[in-house]
């Protein structure tokens, strides 16, 4: 059995925006699977489906065994959430926290607070677990949110994207525990706008765009299938203006497809032979009369993989930087009853 | 312990705490009453000369009343807003997608509601008392009043829940902060029915704050007689029941609306 079974799901907003349109996936036990997409592209809709937040306007999906429109009480039984806007309660400690989701989760009055303390110490807050988390910084209340659900120790774990907005030692610390988590067993449903996140955490990766899974396999294979590297150039002078640009793309027309220039760049021009096609750009630029000031020979990354798919780059993908706060598409309502 | 009750203890006991971890939001809920009450007391204590006027050992023993259901119907004002912040900050979500019974969220916040209105009728008759009120019915009438403002507490704490639940954002639950001070002037809670002129005394006979001001104002004023009290607490826990069964409906409704 599938730890997660997902077929033709959708959702329909109130208006006609399809937020998800029609996505198939399934997730082994133990698996970490990492949805990829950029702000609007569909992933907190989907995630807010398979934890029993939101109710699909179409297709099924299970989730450990349970359907997540007709048995979403036993869903919740069995998954951990950390929610994207880390739901906490500013005004209560850690411990605080940690104890009262204990007990939402029927753990039993006597171990509630051994079971606290584990999980704060797991995940390195015991010096601040009495403090308020109004007090604690982004990373600390990402962690706090992580033990949380953890507390009930369930066998599909989704994290929605966990480390938007952090630093990057956060966001190190975070993908130690998500390893730590696999190696334990523990299904991991992972979105993120962040390729290097995807890369470093994920077994198997779906690329969603538009409400539809566009591409999906292992990263390794994704990126195989875009197979070719590309080249990023700048132009000296930032070149003179519109019209070097054009001549310059026209003379590079016979290297390999133009694509969408990487950030800081001119130009980027996929090259059939990597390296040994370099001296012969840098040449027919040079003859055309166009000089070169940068540039640099970049092997195929996940945004290959999605502007192949897509035509476009993932936004803040390769860069890592934070991305906008509030995510594009529609927020959904509560819950499923 | 059965599930639903050690939930909804742990919800209550958690709104309670962050209650008083807020004092801006709780404070007004006795502030405001108590200035009106002080105000009322100083300025108009001649009213109780006015031919129909009930015999009454002072102003302030029959201001109390009002000032109390003032105090808890701000305070459903405040659980309401205090839902609807969680809603806004989305621990909702949380509580939502835990393998809780969903009754347990609303009664985990009127939990809350009935400590805070407890706390609110220990302030004004405490400040009544030291400022020479007479609870004519003694302990038992002081009983009886304390059991009807929880009930109404809880009413109106309900109704707030219910209003956040549907608009979902502070904001709404916070304007409807003046229709509070309108429904409780149209009712008899500041003054006698008998001494109010039409329509308002045919609208204060049916606005339900009427009883209940009534029902917790009789026992401090009177010896203690049934009819008042029945009716005060009968409004109180219809109010309650009413409330309850809206709040818990809208919470239904909202979740199959997701």
């Amino acid at each position: 059995m599938s730890a997660i079974e997902v077929e033709g799901l959708e959702r329909e907003f109130k208006g006609g925006l399809k937020a998800v349109d029609g996505i198939d996936l399934r997730v082994e036990p133990g698996e970490v699977y990492g949805f990829l997409g950029p702000n609007g592209a569909g992933k907190t809709t989907t995630v807010r489906m398979l934890v029993t937040l939101l109710r699909p306007t179409g297709g099924r999906a299970t989730v450990a065994g349970f359907d997540v429109a007709k048995q979403p009480a036993d869903v919740r039984r069995n998954i951990g959430v950390a929610l994207q806007e880390a739901a906490l309660d500013l005004l209560m400690t850690g411990r605080e926290m940690m104890e009262l989701q204990a007990t939402l989760h029927g753990i039993a009055p006597r171990s509630v607070r051994g079971r606290a303390a584990e999980l704060i110490e797991r995940v390195g807050l015991a010096q601040a677990q009495n403090r308020r988390v109004g007090t604690y910084s982004g990373g600390m209340r990402r962690r706090l949110d992580l033990a949380m659900a953890l507390i009930h120790e369930p066998s599909v774990l989704f994290l929605d994207e966990p480390t938007t907005g952090l630093d990057p030692l956060s966001r190190t610390t975070l993908w130690e525990e998500v390893r730590r988590l696999k190696n334990e067993g523990t299904t991991v449903f992972l979105t993120t706008q962040y390729l290097e996140e995807a890369d470093q955490l994920a077994d198997r990766l779906g690329i969603i765009s538009g409400g539809r899974i566009v591409a999906e396999g292992t990263p390794a294979v994704l990126k195989a299938e875009v197979g070719r590297p590309h080249l990023d150039i700048t132009l000296l002078d930032e070149g003179d203006g519109p019209g070097d640009l054009a001549r310059a793309k026209q003379v590079l027309e016979r290297f390999g497809g133009e694509r969408p220039p990487s950030e800081g760049c001119h130009l980027s021009v996929t090259v059939e032979r990597g390296a040994a096609d370099i001296a012969s750009v840098v040449r027919s630029l040079d003859d055309a009369g166009l000089s070169v000031a940068s540039l640099e020979l970049v092997q195929p990354t996940l945004d290959d993989v999605f502007i192949a798919k897509t035509g476009r780059h993932l936004e803040g993908g390769s860069s890592g930087d934070a991305p906008p706060e509030e995510p594009a598409e529609p927020e959904p309502a509560i819950a499923a009853p | 312990m059965p599930f639903v009750a050690r939930v909804s203890l742990a919800l209550s006991r958690r709104a309670l705490v962050n209650a008083m971890r807020r004092p801006q939001l709780l404070l007004p809920l006795v502030l405001i009453p108590t200035l009106m009450l002080a105000a009322n007391v100083g300025g108009l204590n001649r009213t109780t000369t006015l031919p129909g006027f009930p015999a009454v050992h002072g102003f302030l023993d029959f201001q109390l009343a009002p000032a109390m259901t003032q105090s808890l119907l701000f305070g459903g004002v405040a659980m309401g807003v205090a839902m609807a912040l969680e809603i806004e900050a989305g621990f909702f979500s949380r509580l939502a997608v835990a393998p809780i019974p969903r009754v347990a969220i609303v009664l985990g916040r009127l939990g809350a509601a009935s400590a805070i209105a407890v706390i609110q009728m220990l302030w004004f008759l405490s400040i009544g008392l030291i400022f020479g009120a007479h609870v004519k019915s003694g302990l038992p009438g002081l009983l009886v009043t304390f059991g009807i403002g929880i009930v109404a507490g809880v009413a109106f704490a309900a109704l707030g829940v219910a209003l956040a639940l549907r608009a979902r954002n502070a904001s709404t639950v916070q304007g409807i902060f003046p229709l509070v001070f309108v429904s409780l002037f149209l009712s008899s809670a500041y003054f006698p029915r008998n001494l109010l002129t039409s329509p308002f005394d045919a609208i204060a006979r049916y606005n339900p704050l009427s009883y209940i001001a009534e029902g917790m104002r009789d026992p401090i004023v009177n010896s203690l007689s049934a009819q008042p009290v029945l009716e005060g607490l009968a409004a109180a826990a219809g109010l309650a029941v009413l409330a309850v069964g809206l709040s818990v409906v809208t919470l239904r409704g909202r979740l199959d609306e997701a």
